[in-house]
C-alpha cells in the first residue's frame, strides 16, 4: 500500500484529499506545516509527497528543497494554483517531479501519484541480473534502474531516471517534449513542456560535462552516446 | 484619400507660418524703402533743379538788364547777333547758348544754331506773357533747361525783344542719378535685414508652436505625463499653460478610470482565488460522493449526485474566471514549443473522445509545424469544436491548412451544419457570458469558452472570427502565426 505524505495547511482540503486518497487505497500521513512535513518525512517514510506550495511559515519551495536534500529519490508532487507560473518553474528546478493544479479531482491526483510511483518503482536496486549499457563515462543499469558516472552512482529522482532511461534507450533519436510528457510523466500530449525542460536541466546538472542530452532546436531532445 | 491628404499637407508647407512671416516682412520692408526713396528722391530732385534754374534765371535777367540798354530798338541783324553773343559770354563756363528774336529777326550766340530745344509751346508762352518762362527739355541723354523772357522798356511797355537761353543740366542730372543709385543701394540691405528679422521672429513663434505640436502628438500616443515648459507671458505661453492643465486633467481622469478598472479586475481575481480553496476540498471528494451515491436512498442519492456534478462545473467556471483574470492582468504567458499542428489537433479530439464525432481535414504528419503554446492551442480547438458539437449540428468538420505569405500562418476552421448564428448574435459571440437567447439557459459551458478562445488566439498574435456559411451552418476561423517570438 503506497504511503503518501500530504502537506496542506487548509483543514478542509487536507481532510478531503486524505479521505479520497485513502479510498483509492493509499496510506496517508498529513502535515499542516512544512516543518511538520519534514519531521513526518523522516518518521513516516513516505513513498511519495504531495506538497502545497502556499504554506504558512516555511515556504513550500523551501520545503521542496529540504525534502529533496533529505531523499534524492523521493517523488514530490506540488499542488499549485494555476497561474503561479514562476512558482511552478522554481518548484520544478528545486526538484519536484510533477505538479497538479488546484482544485484537483481525487482520481486525477491518484493517477499522478501512481504515475510517479511507477517511475519510482523502477528505481534503485531490486537486484536481479544487471543489464548494463555504457555511454562514455556513463553506465546505465536497465534492470537495476541505477546510473553511475565514472563508476560513482548518481542519485536520480524518479522523473529524472525515467527520462534518462527513455532517451538513452534510443540514442540519437529525437523525442519531442510532447512524446516525453506522455512517456515519462503519463501526461496528455498538451501537458506542460516545462516539466521536460526543468527535468533535463536537473539531469544535466547531475551528470556534468559532456552533455549527454542534446537540445534539438524546434524539435526536442536526444541522447548523444559519447 | 491618399492624394487628398498629400495635397492637404503640401498647402500648409507652401504657406507655412515661416514663409508667410518672411513674405510679410519683405513686403513691408520693400514698400517702406521704396516709398521713402521715392519721396526723398522727389524732394531732393526738386530742390536741386529749382536751385539751379533759379540761379540761371536770375543771372539771365541780370545780364539782360545790363546789356539791353545798349541795343538800338529796332535792332539790326548784326546788333541782335552781338547782343546774343554778349549775353552768352557773360557765363564764364561757356555752356550757355542764347537766341534773341525781334519780330521776324532772330540771332543766336553760336553761328548756325537751330535751337532745337525750343518748343513752339514755350515760344508761344513767351510771346503771350511778360513773365519769365522755362521748360526742362530732354533730348536723347541730355536734359537742358530752356528759359525764355520778353524784354520790356523801363516804362513797362513791351520792347518786342525776346531772349531764349538753353543751359545743359549735366551736373544736376548726375546728382539726381546718384540719388537714385543711393536709394536702390539702401533698399537691398533693408530687404535682407527684413528677411533676417522675419526668420528670427518666425523662430520665436515657431519654436513654441513646434513644441506644442510634438507634445500633442505625444499625448495622442498615450504619454499622458507630457508637459510643456512655460516661458514668458505671451499668448503662446498662455496656450502652453492651458495645454498643461488639460493634459493634467486628462491624466488624472485616465488614472482614475484605470484604477477603477484595476480594482474591478482585482476583485474578480480575488473572488475566484478565494473560491478555489473550498472548491479544492469539495473537488477532492466528488469521486467519493459518486461512488457511494448508489448505496443511498434515491432522494439522497439524487442530492449527492447534484452536488458532485455542480461542484465539477463550479470548479471549471472558477478555473475559466482565473484564466480570464490573468488575460486581463496581462499575466498570461506563452510557453512556446515547436510542434506538429496536425498531431496537436488530432490529440485534442482524441483526449475528449471526439475523434469519431468530427470529420478532419489535416495535412500529413510533420508538414505543418509551428511555434505555439500547445496547452493554449488545445484550449482553442477544444472550445471551438465543443461549441460546434453543442450548438451546431453534425457533421462537424475540423480543417487545418497552412497559408504562405510574408508571415506564414496556420488556418484552423471549425465548421458545423447547424442553423448558423443569428445575425444579431454574430458580433457578440466572443463576449464573456454572452447568451444568445433572453432566457439565459445554462449550458454545459461556463459562458467564457469563446472569450477565452479569443484571448488565447490574441496572445499568439493571431485572429479568430465567426461567420455563417452560405450553404448553412457556422464557421469559426482561427489564424495563427507559425513563428511566434518568445513571450510577446
Amino acid at each position: 500500500m503506497p504511503r503518501v505524505l500530504l502537506i496542506e495547511d487548509d483543514r478542509a482540503v487536507r481532510e478531503g484529499v486524505a479521505l479520497a486518497l485513502r479510498r483509492q487505497g493509499h496510506e496517508v500521513g498529513t502535515a499542516v506545516t512544512g516543518e511538520e512535513g519534514l519531521r513526518q518525512a523522516r518518521s513516516f517514510r513516505p513513498d511519495v509527497a504531495v506538497l502545497d506550495l502556499m504554506l504558512p511559515g516555511m515556504p513550500g519551495l523551501d520545503v521542496c528543497r529540504a525534502l529533496r536534500d533529505l531523499d534524492q529519490t523521493l517523488p514530490i508532487i506540488m499542488a499549485t494554483a494555476r497561474g503561479d507560473d514562476e512558482d511552478i518553474v522554481v518548484g520544478l528546478e528545486a526538484g519536484a517531479d510533477d505538479y497538479v493544479v488546484k482544485p484537483v479531482q481525487a482520481r486525477v491526483l491518484d493517477a499522478r501519484i501512481r504515475a510517479v510511483l511507477r517511475r519510482a518503482a523502477q528505481a534503485p536496486g531490486d537486484g536481479g541480473i544487471p543489464k548494463l549499457d555504457t555511454y562514455g563515462d556513463l553506465t546505465v543499469d536497465r534492470a537495476g534502474f541505477s546510473v553511475a558516472l565514472r563508476g560513482v552512482p548518481v542519485a536520480l529522482a524518479a522523473s529524472e531516471l525515467r527520462l534518462l532511461l527513455t532517451l538513452s534507450a534510443s540514442p540519437g533519436q529525437v523525442f519531442s517534449r510532447q512524446q516525453l510528457l506522455e512517456a515519462v510523466w503519463e501526461h496528455s500530449y498538451h501537458g506542460d513542456a516545462r516539466l521536460v525542460d526543468a527535468c533535463v536541466k536537473r539531469l544535466r546538472a547531475k551528470m556534468g560535462e559532456p552533455r549527454y542530452i542534446e537540445t534539438v532546436r524546434g524539435f526536442g531532445y536526444r541522447f548523444a552516446a559519447r | 484619400m491618399r492624394g487628398l491628404s498629400a495635397r492637404r499637407s503640401r498647402v500648409p508647407q507652401l504657406l507655412g507660418l515661416r514663409t508667410r512671416l518672411v513674405l510679410a516682412f519683405a513686403l513691408v520692408a520693400a514698400l517702406t524703402a521704396t516709398t521713402t526713396g521715392a519721396l526723398t528722391f522727389r524732394e531732393a530732385r526738386t530742390g536741386v533743379l529749382q536751385q539751379s534754374q533759379d540761379a540761371v534765371i536770375s543771372q539771365l535777367r541780370a545780364q539782360a538788364n545790363r546789356l539791353a540798354p545798349d541795343l538800338d530798338i529796332p535792332p539790326t541783324q548784326d546788333g541782335l547777333r552781338r547782343f546774343a553773343s554778349d549775353v552768352a559770354a557773360s557765363e564764364p563756363s561757356g555752356a550757355w547758348r542764347v537766341m534773341v528774336t525781334y519780330g521776324e529777326l532772330s540771332a543766336t550766340s553760336a553761328a548756325g544754331d537751330r535751337f532745337a530745344e525750343l518748343t513752339p509751346a514755350l515760344r508761344e508762352a513767351v510771346r503771350s506773357s511778360v513773365a519769365t518762362v522755362f521748360q526742362r527739355v530732354r533730348t536723347g541723354d541730355h536734359t537742358s533747361l530752356v528759359v525764355g523772357m520778353s524784354v520790356a522798356f523801363t516804362t513797362g511797355a513791351a520792347s518786342g525783344l525776346r531772349i531764349f537761353l538753353t543751359v545743359p543740366q549735366a551736373t544736376e542730372q548726375a546728382s539726381v542719378d546718384a540719388l537714385v543709385t543711393a536709394v536702390e543701394r539702401a533698399t537691398v540691405p533693408a530687404l535682407v535685414l527684413a528677411v533676417l528679422l522675419a526668420l528670427l521672429a518666425a523662430r520665436g513663434v515657431l519654436r513654441p508652436v513646434r513644441a506644442l505640436r510634438s507634445a500633442t502628438r505625444s499625448i495622442a500616443e498615450g504619454r499622458l505625463d507630457t508637459r510643456l515648459a512655460v516661458n514668458g507671458s505671451d499668448e503662446l505661453a498662455d496656450l502652453s499653460h492651458t495645454f498643461n492643465e488639460t493634459a493634467a486633467a486628462l491624466e488624472a481622469s485616465v488614472a482614475e478610470l484605470r484604477g477603477m478598472e484595476a480594482r474591478a479586475r482585482r476583485f474578480a481575481a480575488d473572488v475566484s482565488h478565494e473560491l478555489r480553496t473550498p472548491l479544492a476540498a469539495m473537488s477532492a471528494v466528488t469521486d467519493v460522493l459518486d461512488e457511494d451515491a448508489a448505496r443511498l436512498d434515491p432522494d439522497t442519492a439524487t442530492a449527492v449526485r447534484l452536488i458532485s456534478e455542480e461542484t465539477v462545473k463550479l470548479a471549471r467556471l472558477v478555473d475559466d474566471l482565473m484564466e480570464i483574470s490573468r488575460f486581463d492582468a496581462g499575466a498570461a504567458v506563452l510557453h512556446l514549443d515547436e510542434i506538429d499542428l496536425a498531431e496537436s489537433l488530432r490529440r485534442t479530439l482524441a483526449a475528449r473522445a471526439w475523434t469519431d464525432l468530427v470529420d478532419t481535414e489535416l495535412p500529413p504528419p510533420d508538414t505543418l509545424r509551428g511555434r505555439v503554446d500547445p496547452r493554449r492551442l488545445d484550449v482553442v480547438v477544444a472550445n471551438l469544436v465543443g461549441n460546434a458539437l453543442r450548438h451546431g449540428a453534425r457533421p462537424v468538420r475540423l480543417r487545418l491548412t497552412g497559408s504562405t505569405g510574408t508571415e506564414p500562418r496556420a488556418v484552423i476552421e471549425v465548421l458545423d451544419s447547424g442553423p448558423g448564428i443569428p445575425a444579431h448574435v454574430l458580433p457578440h459571440v466572443f463576449e464573456r457570458f454572452y447568451k444568445s437567447d433572453a432566457a439565459r439557459t445554462r449550458t454545459e459551458g461556463s459562458g467564457l469558452g469563446l472569450a477565452i478562445t479569443a484571448e488565447n488566439v490574441r496572445v499568439h498574435g493571431g485572429t479568430v472570427r465567426a461567420a455563417n456559411r452560405p450553404e448553412g451552418g457556422a464557421v469559426f476561423t482561427v489564424e495563427l502565426p507559425l513563428h511566434n517570438e518568445e513571450n510577446r
